[in-house]
């Protein structure tokens, strides 16, 4: 076999066996899937094959991915292959490792809290079909990261859609899960096909289309590339107007998938745009205001969205479309730096938008299992049934709580970090360089207004589900997860707890994967950059937790017995209050949502009191799909009616379609002819 | 001995914040011919608190006993970031001042969890306000930062402080003056006084700050009493650095002066609180939104210059 082997380091085959490590990952998913696949009629072996599969695909592919980052270096490994235009080429370089850490880590604990999650689905539900589909998902992941050919690219990015396809279809019985399914399926094929053309136009005139090969396009076709590229992958990352399937698909998943999902594997739409980015040679200055204009808009209205949704995971799902917009906006910010020459700016930026994937990753990953031991604990996540799940279930509450926190970038926890970083860059900009200084400001309110938002929505849900009396029979009966379900979230909770507090080590990786995704010249920049605001960022936060120890302990000296009478709640003095009377999830947002009903759109149903002695009355609210009901449905039932015009086309007999394929070929010869 | 004026400093925001209140109250009393509390009240209350034992409702789970923890935690943190008479404090960076803005944002997450935490109607309104008018200060003390970041040329709250001299009044004097009006107002809401809110009212349903804290008692409620008193004095002396350019080279005497300004700005606190009626609920997101406003005034007079 003619393997072309190459490093960029002398080192040459010294460094090789990460690759080889992170192919065999990617064997072993693959093999451990069709494992499951085979024992589906053994729920729990086919758990065991899924699960020990994805667990040690983990460990083999985090060591690969940790240590390149900590050498910084790329490995290469091509292989011909018969597809047309196709080869078998890789590249592990710091970017795909930065973006690889966090699948295989979260797939990884994801599979652990996976086996105590569907252990109650045994017998109901094809349990080896869903270890297969996630397996694969996860080898289609690690595919697209390191994937540096096209069509193997668009391989695994196609295998990773079918494979989440079906674990969002995992309840089909649902009628919104199969909803969530048919969007999801829709918006995967449209993303591919501007992602085939993106790719078609940068691989024009080079016989294989090998990332390598592609050759810097001129202006116009560059901005078409662009456009088509921030298309097709901000379909699948998910930043408005482009989320519809997200808010949709994510909650119908099995939790763990939901975590891995909006995790990681909206991500890869993330690395594809920086990746084609890098491709597209010098940058034109409105594509970085394009990014930091959807990223902006994203960010704000995602946080204001998942302010006014009633279920848990939908919550989650809303704060991913903000976090999304956050990456976004801080790239944007970094290409219209980098445009004025303000590489300072923009290498904080750019190392900032690689922090907050890895960190949005954690906490949503943490946040999404949280809200599967609800689901699992209370057999629903309807924020408005729960309540008083604290005293169930308080190590959840706790991590939740944590993951929340980490969420609204609340200094001890992760989310922080790479907020900061941006904020920095934004803050440079404005005091620095006029004429980026707008483009800071954008970016800086609108993760200020983003950041406020959040942390209602935030204290919002963690308060509706976690504290305060049970609203319901269901959730004053809920039982807490089981231990493989409670690792995972310790895990991840310990984890958002280290990164903060030990931000300093992230320097090396944060510096080379910046270098690899944006070009050298911005690494330089971030080595001089991005040291100092790590060390503060670790030196706040322990600040903070020594300042807080100490506080907690000089309480805790003061009454140690604390006395806990068991009276309720004061209330104003009076005696028997019930659980309908706390304030519950909508009429916490209620003030917020109105404000910004304009935006929300949400539908209500209040009761008009016209007696002096009015009877039974009921309210609801309904937060909409603002931007699906507005744009996408009207254009489906647009695109469906167009559709029936030409349906005369089909008749539904083989011949008449047999017909139709040797009249495009005889038509093709003739036009070669 | 380069550390020991910034520990002092601070030891002194630590002593001295409870003075505030009392000079606001003394303010009041003044106006509404009043003798008033003595100055020194809120020590003498805090020490009364932190000798009573604390009564839990049943409702409540570890998270309420956290809140005054965290919150308290997250100021005395922030006061070491704090500049204090314009000088930097122990750990004065670039970007601090982000850091200093989700500080206040985890204090107010505990705080309101802490409130959620009990399960009564009146604490989840107050909760449900306290997010809500953050949702409007957030932005508006953001602008203003950005607009202060642009006038001075620096990233940290010390750099900006330590750059605003009477040079830049005497040239930038609408800028200045906008921000010091948007940081005032921002200050009155965010610590919860006339006209956001009345720290002294009796009815539970128009309150904001003091509802969520109903349950609270013995030395939690010390710990929150004497949070509400640093935060006080975190916005206060934002407010006195941005009136107050350093003169001198002298340590002591620009601390004077600080103090000075420190217990100006109480006193103006106590004037506003005399003069003007709170307003309504509905109405506190517009007074913010004129915050916003000037912020946003400044910045483009600013970025205009």
């Amino acid at each position: 076999m003619a393997a072309v082997v190459g490093t960029t380091s002398r080192r040459s085959l010294s460094g090789f066996y990460k690759m080889l490590l992170v192919l065999l990952s990617i064997i072993l998913l693959l093999a451990s899937s069709a494992l499951a696949l085979f024992f589906s009629r053994e729920p729990s072996r086919a758990q065991d094959a899924g699960a020990y599969g994805a667990v040690a695909a983990s460990a083999l592919g985090l060591w690969a991915a940790v240590r390149t980052l900590a050498a910084g270096s790329a490995e290469t490994l091509s292989l011909p292959w018969s597809v047309p235009l196709g080869s078998l080429s890789f590249c592990l370089d710091p970017l795909s490792a930065l973006f690889l850490v966090p699948v295989f880590l979260l797939t990884g604990l994801a599979a652990v809290y996976g086996v105590g999650y569907l252990r109650s689905y045994a017998g109901s539900k094809p349990l080896g079909l869903a270890w297969a589909a996630f397996n694969t998902l996860t080898a289609a992941m690690v595919l697209v990261f390191t994937a540096a050919n096209a069509v193997l690219f668009l391989l695994g990015w196609e295998l990773m859609a079918a494979a989440s396809f079906l674990l969002v279809l995992f309840e089909h019985d649902k009628a919104q899960s199969r909803k969530a399914g048919f969007i999801y399926l829709a918006a995967g094929g449209a993303g591919a096909l501007l992602l085939m053309a993106a790719f078609a136009l940068l691989g024009a005139g080079s016989p294989l289309l090998d990332f390598a090969s592609f050759r810097t396009p001129s202006g116009t076709a560059a901005s078409a590339i662009f456009l088509l590229a921030l298309g097709g992958f901000g379909l699948k990352a998910g930043f408005i107007p482009l989320h519809v399937w997200l808010p949709e698909a994510h909650p119908a998943a099995p939790s763990h998938v939901s975590a891995v999902m909006s995790g990681v594997m909206i991500k890869t739409g993330i690395y594809g745009l920086i990746r084609v980015l890098v491709f597209l040679g010098p940058w034109q200055e409105w594509w970085g205001w394009t990014l930091l204009a959807a990223g902006c808009v994203s960010c704000v209205l995602g946080a204001l969205f998942a302010l006014a949704q009633h279920e848990l995971k939908r919550v989650l799902a809303y704060s991913s479309i903000e976090n999304i917009g956050i990456i976004l906006a801080a790239v944007g910010l970094g290409m219209v730096g980098a445009a004025h020459n303000a590489d300072r700016l923009a290498a904080l930026a750019f190392a900032g938008a690689l922090l907050h994937v890895f960190n949005h990753s954690l906490f949503k990953g943490l946040l999404f299992m949280g809200a599967g031991a609800v689901l699992h604990g209370a057999g629903t996540a309807e924020l408005d049934a729960l309540g008083g799940l604290a005293k169930k279930m308080p190590r959840t509450a706790l991590l939740f709580i944590a993951g929340a926190a980490s969420a609204c970038a609340l200094p001890p926890f992760n989310g922080f970090a790479g907020e900061f970083l941006v904020y920095l860059g934004a803050f440079k900009g404005i005091s620095s360089y006029p004429a980026v200084a707008l483009a800071g400001v954008l970016a800086g309110l609108s993760l200020a207004v983003a950041g406020a938002l959040a942390a209602a929505a935030f204290a919002r849900a963690a308060g509706a589900a976690f504290l305060g009396e049970p609203r319901t029979e269901r959730a004053a009966a809920a039982h807490p997860p089981d231990g493989l379900m409670l690792f995972s979230m310790y895990a991840l909770g310990a984890l958002c707890l280290a990164v903060c507090a030990a931000a300093p080590l992230l320097l090396v990786p944060l510096v080379s994967a910046v270098g690899a995704g944006f070009g050298g010249g911005f690494g330089a920049a971030a080595a001089l950059e991005v040291p100092g605001p790590l060390v503060y960022i670790s030196a706040g936060a322990l600040l903070l937790a020594a300042v807080a120890a100490i506080a907690a302990v000089k309480r805790r000296s003061m009454f140690p017995a604390a006395r806990t009478a068991d009276v309720p709640t004061w209330d104003c003095g009076y005696a028997a209050p019930t659980a309908r009377m706390q304030y519950g999830a909508s009429s916490f947002a209620q003030p917020l949502t109105d404000f910004f009903q304009p935006v929300l759109r949400k539908l209500g149903q209040y009761p008009v009191i016209a007696e002096y002695f009015p009877g039974k009355a009921s309210f609801s609210t309904e937060a909409q799909a603002v931007v699906y009901n507005a744009v996408y449905a009207p254009a489906a039932a647009r695109i469906r009616d167009l559709a029936y015009r030409f349906s005369w086309l089909q008749h539904g007999r083989l011949q008449i379609y047999i017909m139709y394929i040797v009249v495009t070929l005889l038509g093709l010869l003739l036009w070669k002819l | 001995m380069e550390i020991v004026k910034p520990l002092t400093q601070y030891l002194a925001a630590l002593l001295l914040a409870p003075l505030l209140p009392g000079i606001i109250n003394r303010v009041k009393a003044f106006f509404a011919g009043r003798r008033g509390q003595p100055v020194l009240q809120l020590y003498y209350d805090l020490y009364k608190l932190l000798q009573k034992a604390p009564v839990y409702s049943r409702t409540t789970t570890w998270v309420f006993r956290a809140g005054p923890v965290i919150g308290l935690a997250a100021i005395l943190t922030s006061l070491a970031v704090l500049p204090f008479a314009g000088r930097p404090s122990f750990l004065a960076f670039d970007g601090d001042f982000i850091f200093l803005l989700y500080l206040l944002g985890l204090a107010r997450f505990a705080t309101v969890l802490a409130a959620l935490d009990t399960g009564s109607a009146f604490e989840g309104m107050g909760a449900s306000r306290e997010m809500q008018f953050a949702v409007f200060a957030e932005p508006a003390f953001f602008l203003g930062l950005a607009a202060l970041a642009r006038v001075t040329g620096q990233t940290s709250l010390a750099g900006m402080f330590g750059v605003l001299t009477g040079d830049l009044w005497r040239t930038a004097a609408p800028v200045l003056a906008l921000l010091t009006a948007s940081f005032f107002i921002v200050l009155l809401a965010e610590n919860s006084r006339v006209p956001a809110d009345d720290p002294n009212t009796h009815l539970e349903l128009t309150m904001i700050h003091e509802v969520m804290v109903l349950d609270h008692s013995g030395p939690e409620l010390a710990y929150i009493l004497y949070g509400a008193a640093l935060k006080l004095w975190f916005f206060g002396a934002l407010i006195a650095c941005m009136v107050l350019p350093r003169h001198s080279g002298s340590w002591a005497g620009d601390t004077g002066l600080f103090l000075l300004a420190m217990a100006g700005v109480a006193a103006a606190v106590g004037v506003v609180e005399s003069v003007i009626a709170r307003l309504r609920l509905i109405k506190v997101p517009y007074m913010l939104i004129t915050a916003f406003a000037f912020s946003t005034l400044a910045l483009i007079f600013q970025m205009g210059r």
